[in-house]
């Protein structure tokens, strides 16, 4: 069955009084543009919900787009029939029949807007919900928890039966909380962080730092890529700031306190996407910092690396578990990405012992003792190369060669 | 030159020559190297890749591993499932017409404790799915079943075959589609093949390449150790130039499918009706065709005649054909495809197989038959009675 229409509902920002004009139209943009490429779709927008009307294009793969929109809390294929007794029993059976997995138990909802309809409320529950009982033997009424409930609204127009019910992916709609800029690392975790800053309706900005000849072109190309994945759940392109911190780190390789090279080189990285920031407008540092996980996301450390910039800096994973980040990172597809055994710039120089409750005064000391320490960061902001990134780019192994070899 | 053994071989397209000379020109450099020549090498390998994954539609390019063809395609995955999962059984399900790179290997595996059941197949050497059912037993880890056969040209119900192991997680659905690949559809999604070969040489492409589609969640116990080239499965510096040359050739092949089989539909249609107008000559296989028989292989004997005999005088008058397969066509032993399929010892000793090509056309065919039946009048009085 290809429904006729599927419903859109909305997120928890609905609730947001004078601000939800602006959300609603923000979520209305996102929908256009994922289903943009199936021409006979029509958008309807109603005050907390849109409405898609289908015209036969594919409810899997628009479905499929729907799932990953920020802002879309659940949506409902819809069949659509004329308000006829009959043609309502058979499409009843229709939908409950295209269920992913069929219910043991069931419930008829029915709403009767247009009142002219013969049948009222109570004798169309028992009407429709016996007829859909005597097609499946083996299903049964909870009237209290059933498994599924079967809708039925009878409006002027005609009446619309569904029951599936997608969770979708929740949050607010892309870039209606604000900018920040996200520190991306190449690893599992800080692109679990982006998307969970974005899911909260944070726009983002990336920002990666390589030590290039140290690390690697490859290190360099799966953050582009992502970043790119990144980008499918913003729908819009991500820039993506590519910082050289060859210099810098070999600096602070070199002062002589091995044990505080990390947090020496977080505070850097802080300093300079703190600039970054307020060159882009961006309110906020993301980070995908994990409480005790590695050295320098021990409490002790955060204090005082977390000290160098004075914007908020947001730890969407802060207290999260392992095992919890890495089945959202399968989930949003960058795991096998980010496994990918390409060194970066915070696995080079890692000292044996690194300290985990590193002091103020000493860490202060080390950054006076290298007198150019300034003028490094403000030619690394300054020589920052930037990229624009979205879905449609090619990766690099649709560009290789001659496109006649293929 | 009239070259029909396309089953064979075929003549690489003169894109693919061209691709395959150009790349290896240019990207000799090692894929595993640090440099940016061995980036731009994998990087070729990667596209290829992804070319690869379109091509057969609903595949992601991760799930395909470049070898050195159909043999090894076939080898890495019937021997590598069964060792990986020996721990959940040693039963092993395939078919009395498997090309030996697939039957030689489930024999070997034999050896090593494995059991092995090999299905009969009926008078049109189709496999029956209800045969298959019975077969399963909670033992049963592997099928592995042929998706066009080599010497006749059967299409075997791999659809229907793999609804029936999409119901059972614990068995690895092994296709071999080295002939099948250009010539008749192919969804790995809908049939739930879980292992797929293919071979460039068959599909116009360069000899040396090979792919194997490795679903997604199976593995695979490598068969060759040494390096961690296509994710460690398969060891060994890749074949830059080949597998460019091989992803361009499958493109190509699997683009023009539904057009090249209307159109050799055609040719074979004019095949058997030829033969069938030559009272010495037997079909072996069906006349039917959609979803039964391929559009580019029709395999006859001449019963009482040595095959070699008329396929040196076909050769007299530039026409190229074989006997059985031509893997094995050197040895005189009845074919052991045809004596499945029920045939006599004498009429299974004497098959020959045409097939067709891109460049043949209703002038060549007139040829191949006009030559078939002066070469069967030539011969006739040399019959051997038996």
């Amino acid at each position: 069955m290809n429904p006729d229409m599927i419903l859109i509902r909305f997120g928890e920002y609905t609730i947001k009084g004078k601000n939800r004009g602006m959300f609603e139209k923000r979520m209305l943009q996102h929908v256009k543009r994922a289903v943009h490429s199936y021409k006979n779709v029509q958008v309807q927008h109603t005050y907390g919900r849109i409405y898609l009307e289908l015209n036969g294009e594919p409810y899997g793969e628009i479905a499929e787009r729907l799932k990953d929109i920020f802002g879309i809390s659940s949506f409902s294929p819809i069949m659509r029939t004329v308000s006829d007794l009959e043609e309502i029993r058979r499409t009843a059976v229709e939908v409950m029949r295209s269920l992913p997995k069929p219910p043991a138990t069931f419930k008829v909802v029915v709403k009767r807007v247009d009142k002219k309809f013969p049948h009222d409320t109570q004798e169309l529950n028992h009407l429709v919900g016996g007829h859909v009982l005597r097609a499946f033997p083996e299903l049964k009424v909870n009237v209290r928890e059933p498994e599924v409930e079967l809708r039925i609204e009878i409006q002027p127009e005609g009446t619309y039966v569904f029951s599936d019910i997608v969770p979708a992916a929740g949050g607010y709609p892309y870039g209606t909380n604000g900018k920040a800029v996200l520190l991306l690392s190449g690893g599992i975790d800080s692109p679990v962080a982006g998307y969970l800053a974005m899911r909260q309706g944070l726009e983002l900005e990336a920002v990666h730092f390589h030590s290039y000849p140290f690390t690697s072109e490859k290190a360099k190309e799966k953050v582009i890529d992502l970043v790119r994945r990144l980008s499918h759940y913003s729908g819009v392109a991500i820039k993506l700031h590519l910082v050289s911190f060859t210099e810098i780190q070999t600096a602070l390789a070199q002062s002589g306190h091995d044990s505080l090279i990390i947090t020496l080189m977080r505070r850097s990285m802080l300093r300079i996407a703190q600039q970054i920031a307020e060159k882009t407008d961006a309110l906020g540092i993301v980070s995908g910092d994990s409480l005790g996980q590695v050295a320098s996301q021990t409490l002790g450390s955060m204090n005082v690396i977390g000290r160098t910039t004075d914007l908020p800096l947001l730890r969407p994973l802060l207290t999260m578990d392992k095992n919890e980040i890495i089945r959202i990172a399968r989930q949003i597809d960058t795991f096998d990405t980010s496994i990918l055994p390409y060194e970066d710039c915070c696995t080079l120089f890692v000292p044996r012992s690194p300290s985990t409750n590193p002091k103020l005064a000493l860490v202060e000391q080390c950054e006076e003792a290298i007198t150019n320490l300034q003028e490094m960061i403000a030619e690394a902001v300054a020589t920052t190369e930037v990229m624009r990134i979205s879905p449609e780019k090619p990766v690099v192994a649709q560009t290789a060669g001659e496109d006649h070899w293929f | 030159m009239y070259y029909f053994d396309h089953a064979a071989s075929t003549p690489p397209h003169e894109d693919v020559i061209r691709t395959m000379a150009e790349v290896m020109a240019k990207h000799y450099a090692n894929p595993s190297s640090l440099h940016r020549s061995g980036h731009e090498a994998g990087h070729l390998l990667e596209r290829a890749r992804a070319v690869i994954g379109a091509a057969f539609g609903v595949t992601e390019p991760k799930e395909w591993l470049f070898t050195s063809g159909g043999t090894e395609s076939n080898n890495l995955a019937i021997i590598g499932a069964a060792r990986a999962y020996s721990k959940r059984g040693k039963h092993i399900i395939t078919t009395a017409i498997e090309h030996p790179s697939v039957y030689d290997t489930c024999l070997a595996l034999e050896r090593e404790g494995f059991h092995i059941t090999i299905l009969p197949v009926n008078e049109q050497g189709v496999v029956s799915v209800e045969a298959l059912e019975q077969a399963l037993t909670d033992e049963t880890i592997l099928v592995s079943i042929m998706h066009v056969n080599n010497e006749t040209g059967a299409i075997q119900s791999i659809r229907r075959i793999g609804e029936l192991l999409k119901q059972r997680r614990t068995t690895v659905f092994h296709v071999d589609g080295v002939q099948s690949v250009g010539k008749v559809p192919i969804d790995l999604q809908s049939s739930g093949i879980d292992l797929f070969s293919a071979s460039a040489h068959k599909v116009n492409g360069p000899r040396g390449v090979g792919l194997l589609y490795i679903r997604d969640g199976i593995m695979l116990e490598p068969l060759y150790h040494g390096g961690s080239q296509e994710r460690g499965q398969r060891p060994g510096t890749e074949n830059v130039a080949g597998i460019v040359a091989a992803a361009k050739a499958f493109r190509l092949a699997l683009e023009s499918q539904a057009e090249r089989a209307e159109r050799m539909y055609a040719l074979r249609e004019r095949l058997l009706a030829c033969i069938a107008e030559i009272p010495e000559l037997v079909l072996n296989g069906s006349t039917n065709h959609a979803g039964i028989a391929a559009p580019n292989i029709v395999n006859f004997s001449y019963p009482g005649m040595k095959p070699e005999v008329i396929v040196h005088m076909l050769e007299k008058h530039k026409i190229s054909a074989s006997t059985k397969s031509a893997c094995s066509s050197k040895s005189d032993d009845p074919s052991r495809v045809l004596l499945a399929m029920g045939a006599s010892r004498e009429r299974a000793a004497s098959g020959i197989r045409i097939s067709f090509g891109d460049e043949h056309g209703a002038a060549e065919l007139e040829w191949l038959c006009r030559m078939l039946r002066m070469v069967v009048q030539k011969l006739k009085p040399l019959e051997r009675k038996e």
